[in-house]
């Protein structure tokens, strides 16, 4: 198991936000989690990022312990993310944001980089080289010079993407990838995650609310309604189940 | 139009994006380089300010213009710059020593106020660096048996191997290390660190998920910063034959603050913009006041009226500096007569939900 969940609970003031939850997402697959308004799908996201600290339970990571690693660690240990809202870095052009992702893997340092040595010049063109490649990847050419606040919310959102992969993760984490796309741009993001589970060979986990996208990509689904998870299975498996039903429709 | 094709990643790694840029770059470095044999030594003098305003301007551009990180408090990096250094020369420690070792103790000082930093942002931070200037202000007036307090304190001349340098020395001096300055801060910002503080700048929560260190890379923004406005104090102190406490006031701070956004907050070519600016300004006004009637011209608080004015003009109406309304000229002539009013414009986005309300 790539990432494993026991028990975790987090709360909000008097607020369950996630109680008692556990799954674990395996090598290889592409995993959802759906749910009603509310029902603490992204607290999960963010309890795995490490923006929140977990109250009980475990959150495990290629059978390391990562429930109380500092979130600037969690790069490293090989898990990248997008944001619900893109939080890109907005003054800097397309380049600039996807090469901040080498910053993890720099061996220069801030003297080295002052005087800009030669082993820092060869660096640069290494990181660069890693991000064209995803830059080809994602067909993000024609953006690579502009300035992401010149971008429509589309591209924005694609650039986040390549920032994730910038990174060379384990394990993607998707925070509503589709929000805000109309439904051409959520097909051609539906053939994306498909390249980058197959062809990449990298693990995803996804918050998403559009079913389609859900049932053309994913393997396992986890329902959450308050807090609590009241279904897994295959999405056919979860979109018949009664109480997932219920949680969207009441009863 | 110029359009750069870059053939390697070599190209887009350059300092320089082609050689035309290049040539521009080594003209001006030219003609300041021949200025001091052609001109008084009033020009030479104000161009000295000029170099000293930029390395001190370029320090806090580096945490304010590329960290996001505000100080109203620069003033006291300045002073501890200055004093530090002028009591190590009157020790007799040599100043090639004795620059680095002020500089030291200034970044030292970052490292300690970054640590408040951490848990402050925008308007907090600036009363936290603001209260921090006044510590040390207080400090250095107070401690008169060693800084000389209000009495002043005189500063040997400078003096590099034996050799007493004149003001014509001492301004390619200036010129030299303003350079180096620019050359590495330039470098340091194409390199990850450089990235890291800008990421910082823009977005902490994603700086962090992509392996920032927040802690880490503020107390760097801030050590540096420091170190490079205390340089600028001990330069600036040579300049000045004395030094008061009051020189290092909220005022110097505040000027600074200035000189950075009227610059053009996240460029270092907006920085000597800035420095230019802010020593031309005094003159500007000391000539301006000589055409007004009496009754204006002679008001006391006319230039600390005009700071502030132009300041909240440059907010209101251009704030992105000399040096954006620099690039929006040139670009107005590079694609005339195409060229759009709204090539600058941020663009809005909404996401769906947002926009329901």
């Amino acid at each position: 198991m790539l990432l494993e969940i026991s028990n975790v609970s987090k709360n909000f003031g008097g607020v369950a936000a996630i109680d008692e939850v556990s799954f674990s997402v395996a090598s290889g697959e592409v995993f959802s989690i759906m749910g009603p308004n509310g029902a603490g799908k992204t607290t999960v996201l963010n309890l795995v990022s490490r923006f929140y600290d977990v109250d009980t339970g475990t959150v495990k990571f290629v059978s390391r312990d990562i429930t109380s690693v500092p979130p600037h660690e969690i790069a490293r240990a090989g898990i990248a993310r997008t944001f619900q809202n893109i939080e890109l870095f907005e003054r800097e052009t397309v380049l600039q944001n996807l090469l901040i992702t080498q910053y993890i893997h720099r061996k220069s340092n801030v003297f080295s980089e002052l005087l800009f040595l030669r082993s820092v010049r060869q660096q640069e063109v290494h990181s660069r080289r890693v991000v064209e490649d995803v830059i080809d990847l994602l067909h993000l050419q024609r953006y690579r010079e502009q300035f992401i606040h010149a971008l429509p919310f589309g591209v924005r959102k694609l650039v986040e993407l390549a920032r994730a992969l910038c990174l060379k993760p384990k394990l993607l984490l998707l925070d509503e990838p589709s929000s805000g796309l109309n439904p051409e741009e959520t097909e051609d993001l539906s053939f994306w995650i498909e390249d980058i589970n197959k062809d990449l060979g990298i693990t995803v986990l996804m918050v998403e609310h559009d079913m389609n996208l859900i049932s053309q990509v994913s393997d396992r689904v986890l329902v959450l309604a308050s807090g609590q998870s009241i279904a897994l299975g295959t999405p056919s498996e979860v979109k018949d189940h009664p109480d997932v039903i219920d949680a969207y429709l009441g009863t | 139009m110029r359009f750069v094709l870059k053939t390697n990643y070599h190209r887009d790694v350059a300092l320089f994006r082609d050689k035309v840029q290049f040539s521009w770059y080594a003209s001006l470095f030219l003609v300041v380089l021949c200025l001091p044999l052609l001109s008084g030594s009033y020009v030479q003098s104000q161009l000295t300010l000029v170099f000293l305003w930029s390395i001190a301007g370029a320090g806090l551009m580096l945490l304010v213009g590329y960290t996001g990180l505000i100080s109203l408090g620069h003033a006291a990096f300045l002073s501890v710059g200055a004093y530090t250094h002028a009591i190590l020369m009157e020790l007799g420690v040599p100043m090639f020593a004795s620059i680095p070792l002020a500089m030291l103790l200034c970044s030292v000082l970052g490292v300690i106020v970054s640590i408040a930093a951490l848990r402050m942002t925008g308007i907090y931070l600036a009363i936290a660096t603001l209260a921090f200037a006044m510590i040390v202000e207080k400090i250095v007036k107070n401690w008169s048996a060693v800084t000389g307090g209000n009495a002043g304190f005189k500063v040997p001349p400078p003096e590099l191997f034996g050799w007493e340098l004149n003001s014509t020395a001492y301004y390619y001096v200036c010129l030299l290390i303003l350079t180096l300055v620019m050359l590495c801060v330039s470098n340091l910002l194409r390199a990850p660190t450089g990235r890291a503080f800008i990421a910082v700048r823009d977005s902490e929560i994603s700086a962090q998920a992509t392996g920032i260190n927040l802690v880490k890379t503020k107390a760097l923004a801030f050590a540096l910063s420091a170190a490079l406005t205390g340089l600028a104090g001990t330069l600036l102190a040579h300049q000045w034959h004395y030094l008061f406490p009051d020189s290092f006031s909220m005022i110097t701070s505040i000027k600074l603050l200035m000189l950075v956004i009227i610059g053009g907050l996240g460029s270092m070519s907006g920085v000597v913009f800035g420095a230019i600016f802010m020593t031309l300004l005094p003159d500007g006004i000391a000539t301006v006041r000589e055409w007004l009637p009496d009754y204006i011209g002679n008001l006391p608080g006319l230039e600390p009226f005009t700071f502030g004015l132009l300041l909240i003009a440059f907010l209101i109406f251009e704030p992105r500096g000399i040096y954006g309304r620099w690039q929006k000229i040139r670009l107005f002539f590079s694609q005339f007569p195409l060229y759009r009013n709204k090539t600058f414009r941020r663009q809005k986005s909404f996401l769906r939900t947002e926009r329901v309300h």
